[in-house]
């Protein structure tokens, strides 16, 4: 007899059981409740905030055009919300939800009565990560659908329109914006990644968060130093704009898929980084 | 505190093996950024030479070219070459990319700077047959003469003539003036000249439009491409600069009157692949760019099928580029770079089999989301099909004749392109540039179409216009306009007609052809077609005098299309990467799972028997830090059932750590802990009959106390009914409390409630660390009865503290430490017990000193001014005193010592800061 009668190492801290852990605090009711907030505050701004005119010089190609074309139905409106969030907004909620988890628990010393339980240490970390994943793409989610809904209800059900190609018909629209969710939850497991190994290392949740943005920052600026050449191409935000790429007829999906072999090769390393570092460390929170 | 030593605190201290990752990463980092920057040693070999040729008419003058002869490295034999030629303005540098890397591929590559620009002496004569070209004869002969260079008869080199724009014409023009050459890929260039600088779209014998853009922008280039070092021109005439005097001439007489005379006719004429096209027998293959408002795809259309009409093998390629677009996406360089060196490789080389006649063109995709550049698909046909598609769809247009006024001086003029201004390629094809202007335009607009049209050719309206004056210049121009009504003109490219013999009411008003310049685009179902005829352009000269036309754009336009397949994309090969990587990391981490379940199973499993039924074993605990900072040096001892063992030391002696390796949150560095004969480690599942408090409390701020709880068991996964909620609630003893945020509670409610929490599930061992820590008197003596009944059905605990009291009170056996090591462990009661040792406060210390000694102690110590220690050795204190007191010695005190308190002063006495801060 090793463990006492019902302890179960597989059994140990349930995903649900994490879940409620989370959906208790505040800055994930908060971080939720924005994601359904923005598309509000963004309706509000349409509304009254009147016509600024064609000479303020928003024609920053692509995007500018979005802008244009926000209010012509509830596909661009949603598609608008997810632009406009897709460089900051949705890296600070992600670094939040995968930054906090461990570190927080390191920081209130309820880290170390979880591993006396003992929930082994590769699954504390595994049931964190699912569940840090899970809000973060329940966070997406609830953003393009607030933003679909409520573009829906104001601007009607039109098709998918972009200066770049032909406007794309309404069902196909849906498709291409669930896409472009997808591919911006993958691109957002770099920000996944990377915040939850510095989650692991630190003790302190807001340097984990505010690490990982700044990391993220810091990549999308030398990102913008074309004198970097192709080594621009290693840098793991190269690509976060590819989605613009399913706009057009045909969808472009070349720089996505290279997108997506980024992102996924960085969240991989980082992860695996901070299983290593876990299950090895001294907690000494 | 000084710098320096501030600094080696805010530094991590440099262990050895900080010390050798950190040099890895340096020596990667350096390795990676030297592997990045070290140039490649390039596949080829240069020399700048200089050549001088024989040039004129008749071959009497000399001229000396600015040339550099590119030769592969690893030659075997001898190589074919290859004659770069360079756009208008350029000189030998501007090719030096391409040289390179045809070169690489083992072609000797002479490049040259044609006469008239850079470092080369002579004039520009615009490629004329008795200059440019016979320089370029002149270089075959030079190339005929060099070892390095395969020939295929005495004096004739194997060689192929590669040129865009200006170098492309004089390909042309020297494939048709001299047999020697074997093969030419001519790009973007011109057909007739007269063609171009005077274009005419309609079907009529009118003289064209004068591209005033193009040509002063051109003539300009020329005239200003003086370097400070070049050969001073003969005659430098301010007007000329650098062109010969026909040329210049020729561009005098048209700019300023629009239309050509028989001279300057003639020098454009002569400058004119048009007319050798019948002499040449290379092999051509053709590139014509479709973002081109220079030399339209309809040069590049005309020079095919003059090539083509004498049985030459011509092919054809389009790409979204040209002296508006530029090179165009990398899609486009890439497919016209493989289609180069395939032309080259075979009719060179001979490598590579016949390329087929397919005729491959792109078209605009998209943007990219990456650099706002643009997208194009490739697609490919069998067969080149003209600029009449392969098909064709008539779209019907609506709109009554329409006055339109002709701006005096062509000001303001409406704005289609932007000759020369290197203008962003997506703007030119996603609209923004074109605007008309109000009055001087007349609008005929089709329906929304049906189904997408993928237009590839030159489409074709007939107009009708009158005049006043009987002339009108009138511009014809294509958009498509999506359903928001952005009007796009593809390309920027518009069709000037300039009509004569017009009657002044547009009823008499003979229809025309006019065909429009041929683009590639899709229009989209929904968009719809708009003809736009208007009266000037920046781009084109037009008359001075204000008129107003009347124009009528009949019924339909043909739209001719054709329906290519997609070439594959190269591209697509990351899908398998992106495919195998996530299959990789699928395989990894099965791996991983599979090779740690092995190793933890034989971990977990093993069982000490000997130990199998005592609560906890420490044999030979040491904990050394990275840091090399030693916290437990060897700490042995056993806790048995029922026992409540005091492990006692002063602040920093090594309790802590010991109780961390407890709870398998430290790894020890030697010695091990058992459970019930198990060995701890983290996450060995044998922690589950241990229950713990190690460093305070530990809740979650935003939980209330019983929230806290259940979120605590409920991540042990084991059932409610196992917790036994209400003992430990009563342990905790917080009443009402605990239903309130645990943020909200004080010192000892957060001790009390991690108690409970530890006690849940009534573990078979409790480890409580400083567990009285914030609790009042009362509170602690309750928790001494708690932990005594506790130990009573066969479970143990274990405490730490500091306070001798404490262990003295609360714990049958007691481990002493300090400085990591056990100074003394046992019963309480036989360290404690009745001891021999007895502390007395006298008046007269050295009598009093000399009646006990007398009295048969062991050992008088002094403590202090007036105390004395005194080992007793079976003497009664009561007989002690009496004798002191006989002998005239005040007694102020006398307090019995216990071996628990001389053992713990002995450790703290002279220094109370232990070993450290731990």
């Amino acid at each position: 007899m090793s463990a006492v009668t019902g302890y179960r190492p597989a059994a140990t801290l349930p995903i649900w059981a994490e879940v409620r852990r989370q959906a208790s605090r505040r800055r994930t009711q908060l971080a939720l409740g924005f994601m359904v907030l923005l598309p509000l505050i963004i309706l509000v701004a349409f509304e009254f905030g009147g016509n600024n005119g064609d000479d303020d010089g928003n024609g920053g190609g692509a995007f500018g055009s979005l802008v244009d074309l926000a209010t012509s139905g509830g596909l661009n409106f949603a598609l608008f919300c997810l632009a406009v969030s897709a460089g900051f907004l949705l890296v600070v909620v992600v670094a939040l939800f995968c930054g906090d988890p461990v570190a927080s628990e390191a920081s209130w010393g309820s880290l170390r009565y979880l591993l006396a339980i003992p929930v082994p240490r590769v699954r504390l970390l595994a049931v964190k990560l699912v569940v840090a994943l899970g809000y973060s793409l329940v966070a997406l989610l609830i953003l393009a659908a607030t933003g679909l809904l409520v573009g829906t209800l104001r601007y009607g059900w039109h098709p998918l329109g972009s200066t770049v190609a032909a406007a794309v018909p309404p069902g196909q629209g849906l498709l291409r914006l669930l896409g472009i969710v997808a591919y911006l939850a993958v691109i957002m497991l770099v920000v996944a990644g990377l915040a939850f190994l510095l989650s692991v290392l630190t003790d302190a949740a807001l340097g984990a968060v505010g690490g990982a943005v700044l990391l993220w920052i810091l990549s999308s600026i030398l990102d913008q130093i074309t004198a970097l050449g192709n080594l621009r191409y290693l840098l793991p935000t190269h690509f976060s704009d590819a989605w613009l790429g399913l706009l057009s007829t045909p969808p472009q999906v070349d720089d996505l898929v290279k997108g997506a072999i980024a992102a996924i090769s960085y969240a991989t390393l980082f992860w695996s980084l901070a299983f290593w570092r876990f299950t090895r460390k001294d907690i000494t929170s | 505190m000084s710098l320096s030593s501030r600094l080696r605190r805010a530094l991590p201290r440099p262990t050895r093996r900080r010390v050798v990752s950190g040099s890895v990463v340096l020596v990667l980092v350096a390795g990676l950024v030297g592997w990045a920057v070290w140039p490649d040693r390039p596949g080829w070999t240069s020399a700048d030479e200089r050549i001088t040729v024989k040039t004129g008419p008749a071959g009497a003058e000399s001229v000396d070219l600015d040339a550099r002869l590119y030769l592969p490295r690893d030659r075997g034999g001898k190589v074919p070459a290859v004659l770069l030629a360079h756009g208008f303005g350029g000189t030998k540098e501007s090719v030096s990319d391409n040289a390179e890397e045809l070169a690489d591929r083992g072609y000797a590559v002479l490049t040259w700077t044609a006469q008239g620009f850079g470092r080369s002496g002579g004039q520009i004569h615009l490629d004329s047959p008795d200059y440019e070209v016979r320089d370029a004869q002149g270089l075959l002969d030079w190339l005929a003469a060099r070892p390095e260079i395969q020939l295929d008869a005495a004096g004739d080199p194997r060689v192929g003539v590669v040129g865009g724009s200006y170098g492309g014409a004089l390909a042309l023009l020297l494939a048709g003036q001299d047999a020697r050459v074997d093969a030419i890929v001519p790009s973007i260039t011109w057909n007739d000249l007269t063609n171009v600088f005077l274009q005419q779209s309609a079907d009529t014998s009118a003289t064209g439009v004068f591209k005033k853009g193009w040509a002063g922008l051109y003539f300009g280039n020329g005239a200003a491409s003086l370097l400070p070092d070049a050969p001073e021109p003969a005659d430098s005439d301010p007007a000329c600069g650098r062109f010969a005097a026909d040329v210049c001439a020729a561009y005098l007489q048209l700019a300023t009157s629009g239309t050509a005379d028989a001279k300057t006719l003639e020098v454009l004429r002569k400058s004119s692949p048009a007319t050798v096209l019948d002499q040449i027998k290379a092999p051509t293959l053709l590139i014509q760019g479709a973002v081109d408002t220079l030399f339209p795809l309809s040069e590049g259309d005309a020079n095919a099928k003059g090539i083509a009409a004498t049985g030459t093998p011509v092919k054809v390629a389009w790409f979204t580029g040209g002296h508006d677009g530029g090179a165009g996406p990398q899609t486009d360089q890439d497919r016209v770079k493989y289609l180069t060196v395939q032309w080259l490789d075979h009719y060179l080389k001979g490598e590579g089999g016949t390329p087929s006649d397919d005729f491959t063109y792109s078209r605009v995709a998209g943007f990219s989301a990456l650099d706002r550049g643009l997208v194009t698909n490739g697609y490919s046909t069998e067969e080149y099909p003209g600029l009449g598609g392969t098909g064709s769809t008539q779209v019907s247009l609506s709109g009554p004749a329409q006055p339109v006024a002709n701006p005096p001086n062509g000001n303001p003029a409406a704005l289609s392109s932007l000759p020369g201004a290197g203008s962003r390629l997506s703007e030119l094809l996603g609209g923004g540039v074109a605007a008309d202007i109000p009055g001087q335009h007349a609008t005929f607009e089709s329906t929304p179409v049906a189904g997408a049209i993928d237009v590839a050719g030159a489409p074709t309206v007939r107009l009708r216009a009158a005049s006043p004056t009987g002339e009108a210049t009138l511009f014809v121009k294509l958009y498509d306009v999506d359903e928001a009504g952005a009007e796009t003109l593809s390309a920027g490219l518009i069709a000037p007609v300039r009509l004569t013999g017009l009657p002044t009411s547009i009823e008499q008003a003979q229809p025309v052809t006019v065909t429009l310049p041929a683009i590639v685009r899709r229009i989209d179902t929904g968009h719809t077609v708009r003809v736009v005829v208007a009266t000037s352009d920046q781009a084109f000269l037009t008359p001075a005098k204000p008129a107003v036309y009347t124009v009528q754009v009949e019924s339909a336009i043909t739209l001719p299309t054709v329906v290519g397949t997609p070439i594959a994309n190269p591209q697509t090969v990351w899908r398998w990467v992106l495919g195998g990587l996530l299959l990789v990391i699928a395989l990894g981490l099965a791996v991983v799972l599979l090779v740690r379940r092995r190793l933890r199973r034989r971990r977990h499993d093993e069982t000490i028997e000997e130990y199998a039924e005592t609560p906890l074993v420490v044999r030979g605990l040491r904990k050394a830090y990275a840091d090399g900072f030693v916290a437990v040096e060897e700490i042995s001892f056993a806790v048995q059932r029922g026992q409540v063992v005091g492990l006692l030391g002063p602040n920093g002696a090594g309790k802590t750590t010991t109780l961390r390796v407890l709870m398998g949150l430290t790894m020890p560095t030697a010695g091990d802990a058992l459970v019930f004969g198990h060995r701890l480690m983290p996450g060995a599942p044998i922690l589950s009959r241990v229950g713990a408090l190690v460093e305070g409390p530990g809740f979650l701020p935003h939980l209330s106390g019983l929230e806290n709880l259940k979120a605590y068991w409920r991540a042990t996964g084991r059932p409610a009914a196992d917790a036994h909620f209400d003992e430990a609630l009563e342990i905790a003893g917080l009443g009402d409390s605990v239903h309130r945020k645990t943020r909200k509670y004080s010192h000892g409610m957060r001790q009390r409630l991690a108690i409970a929490q530890a006690m849940l599930g009534l573990p078979e061992l409790l480890v409580l660390d400083e567990p009285t820590d914030g609790l009042d008197p009362p509170q602690i003596a309750e928790m001494r009865r708690v932990l005594k009944r506790y130990a009573t059905d066969g479970r143990a605990v274990l405490v730490s503290s500091h306070l001798l009291a404490e262990v003295e009170q609360t714990c049958t056996h007691a481990v002493v430490v300090n400085k990591g090591r056990i100074v003394a462990s046992g019963p309480v009661e036989d360290i404690v017990g009745e001891s021999p040792s007895v502390q007395i406060e006298v008046s007269d210390v050295p009598a009093a000193s000399l009646i006990l000694e007398e009295l048969g102690v062991r050992s008088v110590t002094p403590d202090g001014v007036s105390g004395l220690i005194v080992d007793m050795n079976g003497t009664s204190r009561s007989e002690a005193v009496a004798s002191l007191v006989r002998a005239g010695v005040d007694v102020d005190r006398v307090v019995p010592r216990r071996r628990l308190e001389d053992a713990f002063l002995a450790l703290v006495g002279d220094n109370s800061r232990g070993s450290g801060d731990r």
